[in-house]
């Protein structure tokens, strides 16, 4: 029941792109076609499980037994971007197809804020190792879920006529203004 | 370049988040009010002053393949300075800014001096530059949350301009995304006129 809670909190009620503003860039950035959404969403799930797994495990047995906490910041960073490194080189070697699909999103997650943003969650709301796993694939769900509608949406945006002002971020800030606004029905939910 | 141009681009021609939509992470999620964004604006310009100056400083002895971790690092150096002195001096501002603090990190405006102007140019353009945007970014941070501020509540830096409850809707999540919608929308067409 706990991790139903702590998925659907996290897919619908606090979506970490649409309430939390997490990993916004991607968000605009690679949200115009469908397909290169699901890449992207794909590469996020993988990375993000995979970090808040290594984060937690460093956080837990070496900073705090060290009492050198307030190195969080600069230790999670560098785990974080050699993780996505040795991921691009392993996948390289044991799946060829795979990195096709994801390996031009891997270097962009380095900063994507998403990645780092769930592995502090993880820390600060003191869940266990499970429930750190839990949450952080029910975030990439929900950035999953949050990408796809809007790239979507985008593909129409591109056979309307918006007026010449608004053409390009513009609109498409406001279209995520309204999908966020459609998101805040769930709130109350858990 | 003239050092004046060099550190005036910044603001608009070059607004990190208006017209290069870079940082927008920070820009949305902590602009609910005013002196929130002048804060996040503020600690950012540290920041990025202080990264490109090291980072132009020793750009010399950092070997080209292992430029990127290096800059990350000495960025999150004083990531964590910001932080422990916030956390010591202003803790009101940085329980409202949370998250947002130790995601200094991952801003990319920050890294993105880093390796486009900082690892290239001297110390002193680098220096500017770095002041520059992070002003510019601080601009853009406390305009939007000025106008969130005073669309939700009516009053700008806690002052007061009109009374009544105000839309609720700006101060939260959509409020971010509508509100610098339709700045970058306003940005755009006073451009264009000019």
């Amino acid at each position: 029941m706990e991790y139903i809670l702590i998925i659907i909190g996290a897919v619908f009620v606090n979506n970490i792109v649409l309430a939390q503003f997490l990993g916004i860039c991607p968000y605009m950035g690679v949200s115009s076609k469908v397909s290169t959404s699901v890449g992207m969403s794909g590469a996020v799930m993988f990375v993000m499980t995979l970090a808040t797994v290594v984060t937690y495990l460093i956080y837990n047995y070496i900073l705090v037994p060290f009492g050198v906490t307030y190195l969080q910041t600069i230790s999670y960073i560098l785990v974080i971007s050699s993780l996505v490194q040795m991921v691009e080189i392993i996948l390289k070697k044991v799946s060829p197809a795979l990195f096709q699909a994801l390996g031009i999103f891997l270097p962009l997650i380095t900063t994507n804020c998403a990645v780092l943003g769930v592995a502090i969650l993880t820390v600060q709301k003191e869940f266990n190792l499970l429930e750190g796993v839990v949450f952080a694939i029910a975030n990439a769900i929900g950035f999953a879920l949050a990408i796809l509608l809007f790239a979507g949406i985008r593909e129409h945006l591109d056979l309307m006529g918006v007026p010449k002002g608004m053409q390009g971020a513009p609109v498409a800030l406001v279209v995520a203004g309204i999908l966020a606004l459609a998101f805040m029905g769930f709130a109350g939910l858990v | 370049m003239s050092q004046l141009k060099n550190f005036t681009k910044g603001f608009i021609k070059e607004n990190p988040v208006f017209v290069l939509l870079l940082g927008l992470c920070p820009a949305l999620g902590v602009t609910t009010s005013a002196f929130n964004g002048l804060g996040m604006g503020l600690a950012t310009t540290f920041v990025l002053v202080s990264s490109n100056s090291v980072v132009s400083l020793i750009k010399n002895q950092i070997p080209d393949k292992v430029r990127i971790p290096s800059f990350i690092v000495i960025i999150a150096s004083f990531v964590t300075i910001v932080q422990l002195v916030m956390e010591a001096f202003l803790p009101d501002l940085f329980a409202a800014l949370g998250l947002f603090i130790p995601l200094i990190v991952v801003n990319c405006v920050v890294l993105g001096r880093a390796e486009a102007f900082a690892s290239k140019k001297d110390f002193k353009s680098s220096l500017i530059d770095g002041l520059g945007m992070g002003l510019g970014f601080a601009f853009a941070l406390t305009l939007l949350g000025a106008v969130r501020e005073l669309l939700g509540s009516g009053a700008i830096f806690g002052f007061s301009f009109i009374q009544g409850d105000g839309m609720l809707v700006f101060v939260l999540a959509p409020g971010a995304f509508i509100g610098l919608g339709y700045l970058i929308a306003l940005l755009n067409m006073i451009k264009k006129t000019e």
